[in-house]
């Protein structure tokens, strides 16, 4: 008995590998297994090897495992491209119709199982990847049954015939690993999980639902991998709520039509990658200028340019946080987990709307894409906070040609918000330097007014932030701090205790909070540790800069990775261990 | 009921004494008060340029965007509430140069918007440098020998484009151009109204008096009919696009808003913000 495992499929894409990760996991998830998936996958939709790696345990994971227990192939360069991961002893299942060998001198075990020929004979071809995942449930010792509920879920719209077909197409695939592998087999039988249903979703599933949850009723938006996700789910689901989704003609109408909708008053956000979020950069300025609040979801993806449009990076971190030109208010998030990217998009609605400034939540494509486990999302947590709006307040009347003073100085910088269609709250907005009243002016006194309202509405931010570094410190004195953002949390998680068992004290903590930047909450950390080390999927150590900008910190050591892959647990640890 | 008076505020407009846009106001002004909107009920979304200031020039609410994109955020001003009646305006800068993506896209969408663009055929604040609406041979800061690039016939595109109200005017012909925009505003969908508004800074050629003497009104051209989108296409082609009136009206093409699946008449603005707990646990069960 295991308690854990990582199970690959592999072939050409087009040819169904997503779904036949999506049914074989989403069979485990409900016997209460945790499940993380990371697909890799080209900017092409026929053609090129495509996998999808995930890792089973009975416990909660967040990261791909550095080696490989089970590679189901689909063709002969599935095996070629992934031969390396395999473990000792590993099963390798390929389709008899390629001839499928295992490179010399290998240490897996190769099973030669007839896919293609048994889904035919059962029917159509096109079920060969159901005897795939059959023959993938034989070796972990599952039941053939528990598969049920998925592929009802999925082809009972086609007939009950359609169904109970599928699931013969699983039964023989079983079926005829059993009698190939005949007890060849290493033990990976998994111990059996708990039972509890939990979700199982990618990041762009819990923002999408964030959003809705969160009051967001319109989004108007351009596709872009890796987050067309979003839309795609919000086109589905906001009719239901009065709103809707526009494709736009590109993200600048994107952005400008999302900073339309928030002025007259709907929670409206956009989502993009790089690109996107390049073309984006002049409205975000304009809905700082007019303190007009809107979110932007930036999923990364490998840079610059069209980049690694398909790979893992996190090199938007400057971009977002000094783009735009002047200076404006900005908030941005680094959710660390999916849990916290449905969270942290409810509060980026409120922190946009009571801070009155854009927000720009960050993921990165293997947050994004990568499928997993969730705990029950928390409805009670949901709360909905529009700061110093209320549309249905009633206005004092309002001298003719007097405005209303939506910009007026206050203490905290944050004026009085009205929406079009309120009675005596006429007033300009304009992205050029304005009085309390909106209206243009370029009086010296005024801009320094204006500017010094904008600029301290963010003092309190960092105070009323829930938790702006996510930390696990164990230590008061560690040897080492490792720092991360995004989805690097989980595989750091999984090399701590490597280095532990090293005898190195570490303590790890995961910006959720890139800016303003947690000052105070940060150099806490650093006093703890001797050394600090930033992981991050970028070339030039973006994070690393910003903690030398922002703290006391004059050194820090850098792991990067911008290969297009994530992190690896066992990188994590090697090269901590060559930098203490 | 308010009077094209409310429609005034205190601010004394920047641009040039004679400039053609002072009269694009006072219609917009007049035509708002003939179609019976209160100035709450009023946005008013505008781009850069000196057209662009207009928004502030009108006693509404006002949005002063940035450069060309001014039709995208008029679109999420409507989509965020129908019950608003939302002008878009800029010059043909904004509106055919750096956002001419924008409105071709905002043409086929036809969300309910008045797009009213101030023509001069010319960069004025930049003070003088081609537009795309400058013509052949014409000598500005930067085209010192003349303009080598053909002039858009932006009527004629907006028929391409599937437009259900395109309309023309002059800005010395304010009462054609009162009525115009209102009915614009009238129309359900997305109208454009192009309005020659002469800048007598820095365009020497296409002066009042050269329009005077160039512009055919439609009401001349023998059976001209505003539902016939051939003959309208017809026509700009005949007169080399400069003709005023109302060029072509398709009423029965529906708005975007009227085909969006469950979109509700009244403001989406004013609807909940939050889900109920079982709608949430609906939608987090379909992820189990």
């Amino acid at each position: 008995m295991i308690n854990q495992l990582s199970w690959k499929v592999g072939g050409q894409q087009g040819e169904g590998i997503e779904s036949t990760g999506e049914i074989f996991s989403m069979a485990l998830n409900r016997q209460g297994y945790f499940l993380y998936g990371y697909r890799h996958f080209s900017s092409r939709i026929k053609g090129g090897h495509t996998n999808n790696k995930i890792r089973v345990s009975i416990k909660a994971t967040n990261s791909i495992s550095d080696d490989l227990d089970i590679l189901v192939a689909f063709d002969q360069e599935t095996i070629d491209v992934n031969h390396h991961e395999l473990s000792l002893g590993a099963v390798v299942i390929g389709d008899s119709k390629f001839t499928p060998s295992l490179p010399e001198g290998s240490h897996a075990k190769l099973f030669s199982v007839p896919f293609t020929k048994i889904a035919t004979d059962l029917g159509t071809s096109l079920m060969k990847n159901m005897v795939a995942v059959g023959a993938s449930a034989a070796v972990i010792g599952l039941n053939p049954e528990m598969f049920k509920s998925v592929v009802e879920q999925i082809f009972s719209k086609k007939g009950a015939t359609v169904v109970e077909k599928n699931m013969d197409a699983i039964r023989a695939g079983m079926e005829y690993f059993q009698k190939e592998a005949s007890g060849n087999v290493g033990d990976f039988s998994l111990e059996k999980a708990d039972g509890k249903h939990r979700m199982f979703m990618i990041g762009n599933d819990a923002i999408a639902l964030g959003a809705l949850t969160g009051g967001a009723r319109f989004m108007p938006a351009y596709p872009i991998t890796p987050a067309s996700e979003i839309m795609e789910y919000l086109i589905r689901k906001l009719p239901d709520y009065g709103g809707t989704v526009i494709q736009t003609e590109d993200e600048i109408a994107a952005c400008t039509m999302a900073i339309g909708a928030n002025y007259a008053g709907v929670r409206s956000l956009t989502a993009s990658a790089g690109p996107g979020l390049s073309l984006m950069m002049e409205g975000i300025g304009l809905s700082g200028m007019t303190e007009t609040p809107l979110v932007i979801i930036d999923t990364q993806r490998g840079g610059p340019s069209t980049g690694l449009p398909t790979k893992q990076e996190q090199s938007d971190i400057f971009a977002v946080i000094f783009g735009t030109h002047g200076e404006i208010p900005k908030v941005v998030l680094a959710p660390s987990s999916v849990e916290e990217a449905f969270y942290d998009t409810i509060e980026a609605f409120n922190i946009a709307e009571e801070y009155q400034v854009p927000v720009i939540l960050m993921t990165d494509l293997a947050l994004s894409l990568g499928k997993q486990t969730v705990e029950p999302l928390d409805f009670e947590k949901v709360e909905i906070r529009r700061g110093k709006l209320d549309p249905e307040e009633v206005l004092p009347e309002q001298e003719k040609g007097v405005y209303f003073k939506r910009y007026d100085v206050t203490e905290d910088g944050i004026s009085k918000r009205v929406i079009p269609g309120m009675p005596n709250g006429l007033h300009h907005v304009t992205g050029v330097e304005h009085n309390e009243q909106g209206k243009p002016s370029e009086s010296p006194e005024n801009r320094k007014a204006q500017m010094d309202k904008r600029m301290r509405k963010l003092d309190t931010l960092i105070a009323n932030f829930p938790v702006p570094v996510v930390k696990d410190e164990k230590h008061d004195n560690a040897d080492v701090l490792i720092l991360g953002v995004n989805s690097t949390r989980g595989t750091i998680q999984e090399a701590i205790p490597m280095l532990e068992k090293d005898g190195v004290k570490v303590n790890h903590g995961q910006i959720r909070l890139l800016h303003p930047f947690p000052t105070d909450e940060l150099e806490s950390m650093i006093d703890k540790a001797k050394k600090v080390i930033v992981i991050e999927n970028n070339a030039t150590g973006q994070v690393a800069q910003l903690l030398k900008m922002n703290t006391r910190l004059n050194k820090v050591e850098s792991i990067l990775k911008y290969d297009g892959n994530p992190f690896l647990p066992s990188e994590i640890h090697n090269r901590c261990k060559e930098v203490l | 009921m308010a009077t094209f008076k409310d429609f005034r505020n205190n601010v004394k407009p920047n641009w040039c004494p004679g400039c053609g846009d002072f009269s694009v106001q006072a219609a917009i002004q007049r035509a708002a008060a003939n179609v019976g909107v209160i100035p709450e009920q009023l946005a008013v979304v505008s781009g850069i340029g000196c057209s662009g200031r207009i928004s502030g020039y009108i006693n509404s609410y006002g949005l002063h965007g940035i450069h060309g994109r001014s039709l995208p955020i008029a679109q999420g001003v409507k989509m965020a509430n129908r019950e608003l009646t939302v002008i878009a305006s800029g010059g043909d800068g904004d509106g055919f140069a750096i956002g001419m993506g924008h409105t071709i896209h905002a043409i086929r969408r036809n969300i309910d918007v008045t797009y009213i663009v101030m023509d001069n055929q010319i960069y004025g604040l930049t003070k003088g440098q081609t537009s795309p609406r400058s013509d052949l041979g014409f000598k500005t800061k930067s085209t010192p020998e003349g303009s080598i690039e053909s002039s858009l016939s932006v009527m004629e595109l907006a028929l391409a484009s599937g437009a259900g109200f395109v309309a023309q005017s002059f800005s010395s012909d304010l009462k054609e151009l009162t009525s115009l925009i209102e009915q614009g505003m009238n129309h359900k969908g997305f109208s454009l109204i192009n309005v020659f508004s002469p800048c007598v800074t820095f365009n020497k050629i296409n002066t009042y008096a050269w329009f005077k003497e160039n512009l055919i009104s439609l009401s001349t051209v023998e059976d001209y009919d505003p539902e016939n989108r051939m003959k309208a296409m017809n026509t700009l082609m005949t007169y080399d696009g400069l003709v005023t009136g109302l060029i072509y009206q398709n009423k029965q093409k529906p708005s975007y808003e009227s085909m969006v699946k469950g979109f509700k008449e009244e403001s989406l603005a004013s609807q909940e913000l939050s889900l109920k707990k079982e709608e949430f646990e609906q939608l987090a069960a379909e992820f189990m």
